[in-house]
């Protein structure tokens, strides 16, 4: 599988400077998690908001972070996808023999990111040291598919980013308000958010289904069916396989724009 | 004088430049504004005791940090970044002119244009659909804005600082991803530092990345009355020398060292 062998040869070509490469996670890693910190001091001079308490919110804090971790790290081609386009380089990866989408998946993989996912998982762990949920139970296999769903959803966005480039050939930057700031209010309950703000990430970006819904049918926030909390999380990889059905239906209609 | 003020009319074209990327940031940070406002709102109806500071007052703060965002010393000239890692730099020391100032004034350029161009739509918007509210009295408003220019030379002497650091540590990768998230802590834009615990508000009060936001907002909001107003611009002012003094030091130390290689 050409897949697994893409991301070894970009993971090793990091390795080679390794001093820099620690560097940057360190910094990465204190980076992301001084925003748990605004967090923490909000909940210090407030103790809860709507119900929730800090332990609580950090449940969702922590999926959301591990999910965009993940996305976030096999995302660069996509990031620079309108400079590939521009310098005529998609020619290039059209002429392979591998999928168009696989060889910008595995182009130059951030392993350095993985650290935002890492302090999402250490602020996870904190928090379900507060609950007593067993190993083998319905409360982890919703963690579980909570995080899968998230970062199929954050990396559906990061695809549909791209995929517009197709036929703006720029990147619409605008589209970091749903990924970065999809980010910054999925770390919060969704249900302290006004009504259309709500429904925006319910209905058009899945993210309080993949996120917070679960997590609120675990906690009892949200007297739904617990089932729901196991169904909820597969929006997030409905989402990504739209986007990346739009992604290849960009692809086809693709018209270079090198000479 | 004339040079460097040549130089800064270049700059102040060659920034204006960038007017689209401009609006696709400023609705970023309307967006980040209307979720904080909303995040505020949801903290403070669960507490009935009395805060250091009001839930308009945050907003207020919030808002300002926002249409203000581009005077944190969060960027560095890469211009100038380059000129050090390629040894152009030592072009620069033929000049006329002397280095430290040539540089303040570069980096003085990069805070002002940006805050310029955002400041006014994300003040009016927010001004008039998101409550954003005046400042609390006249007095009030000019103090804002003095320190508003204190503030400007503050984090150009940060700036500055971190420019020539590049002297030893050439890279900077670290410290360069790690100064956006400082800064937007230490200044309180991130959250009000009123809002912080008390126990750490000793540290956020004296260090000097109070000076180029929390300061002016708690004038403008009126935390801080005016008749006080002279401490904190005096503090201001302190940093400023300080960082400064710091910066010319460290200048003269590194174009001692300078090796130039080549013929």
């Amino acid at each position: 599988m050409f897949f697994w062998k893409l991301i070894s040869i970009s993971i090793r070509s990091q390795m080679q400077y390794s001093a820099s490469f620690l560097t940057l996670c360190l910094a990465h890693f204190l980076a992301t998690s001084a925003y748990i910190l605004g967090v923490w001091a909000l909940f210090d001079r407030f103790h809860m908001v709507k119900g929730w308490t800090f332990y609580e919110v950090c449940l969702i804090y922590g999926i959301v972070n591990i999910g965009y971790g993940i996305a976030e790290s096999f995302a660069r081609g996509f990031e620079n996808f309108s400079r590939t386009l521009i310098q005529g380089d998609f020619d290039r990866i059209l002429l392979r023999p591998v999928r168009p989408l696989i060889q910008m998946a595995t182009h130059d993989v951030q392993l350095m990111r993985l650290s935002r996912a890492l302090q999402g998982g250490l602020v996870l762990a904190w928090s379900l040291s507060h609950f007593s949920f067993s190993m083998f139970s319905i409360q982890t296999l919703v963690i579980v598919f909570s995080i899968i769903g998230t970062a199929s959803l954050f990396y559906g966005l990061l695809i549909i980013q791209a995929a517009i480039s197709f036929w703006t050939i720029e990147t619409l930057e605008i589209m970091s308000i749903t990924t970065y700031g999809g980010l910054q209010a999925g770390q919060y309950p969704m249900s302290i958010y006004d009504r259309p703000f709500r429904l925006i990430f319910t209905i058009l970006i899945p993210l309080s289904c993949v996120a917070y819904y679960p997590v609120a049918i675990l906690l009892r926030h949200e007297s739904i069916p617990i089932g729901w909390a196991v169904i909820a999380p597969l929006s997030g990889l409905i989402f990504l396989y739209l986007a990346c059905r739009l992604w290849n239906f960009g692809a086809r209609h693709y018209l270079s724009t090198g000479s | 004088m004339n040079g460097y003020w040549a130089i800064f009319q270049m700059r102040i074209k060659v920034l204006f430049q960038y007017r689209a990327a401009a609006v696709a940031a400023m609705m970023a940070q309307l967006f980040w504004g209307i979720l904080m406002t909303m995040i505020f709102r949801a903290f403070f109806s669960s507490t009935s005791n009395p805060e250091p500071i009001t839930l308009s007052q945050s907003i207020t703060f919030i808002w300002l940090g926002q249409a203000l965002l581009q005077l944190l010393p969060w960027t560095i000239d890469r211009e100038l970044e380059a000129q050090i890692k390629n040894g152009n730099v030592v072009y620069e020391l033929v000049r006329p002119l002397d280095l430290y100032a040539l540089w303040f004034v570069r980096s003085m350029s990069l805070r002002i244009i940006p805050t310029l161009m955002r400041c006014v739509p994300i003040f009016l918007v927010a001004g008039l659909f998101f409550d954003l509210e005046p400042p609390v009295s006249w007095g009030a408003g000019g103090i804002f804005c003095l320190s508003i220019i204190c503030a400007v030379f503050l984090s150009s002497a940060i700036t500055t600082l971190v420019l020539i650091s590049l002297f030893w540590t050439l890279s900077g990768e670290g410290i360069q991803r790690l100064l956006p998230h400082l800064s937007l802590f230490l200044s309180g834009v991130s959250l009000p530092l009123p809002l912080f615990p008390q126990w750490m508000q000793l540290f956020l009060s004296i260090q000097p990345f109070r000076g180029i936001m929390d300061i002016p907002c708690r004038f403008y909001t009126g935390v801080i009355p005016v008749a006080h107003a002279w401490k904190y611009i005096g503090f201001q002012l302190f940093w400023i020398a300080i960082l400064v003094w710091f910066g010319q030091f460290l200048m003269k130390r590194a174009t001692h060292r300078f090796v130039i290689q080549g013929g």
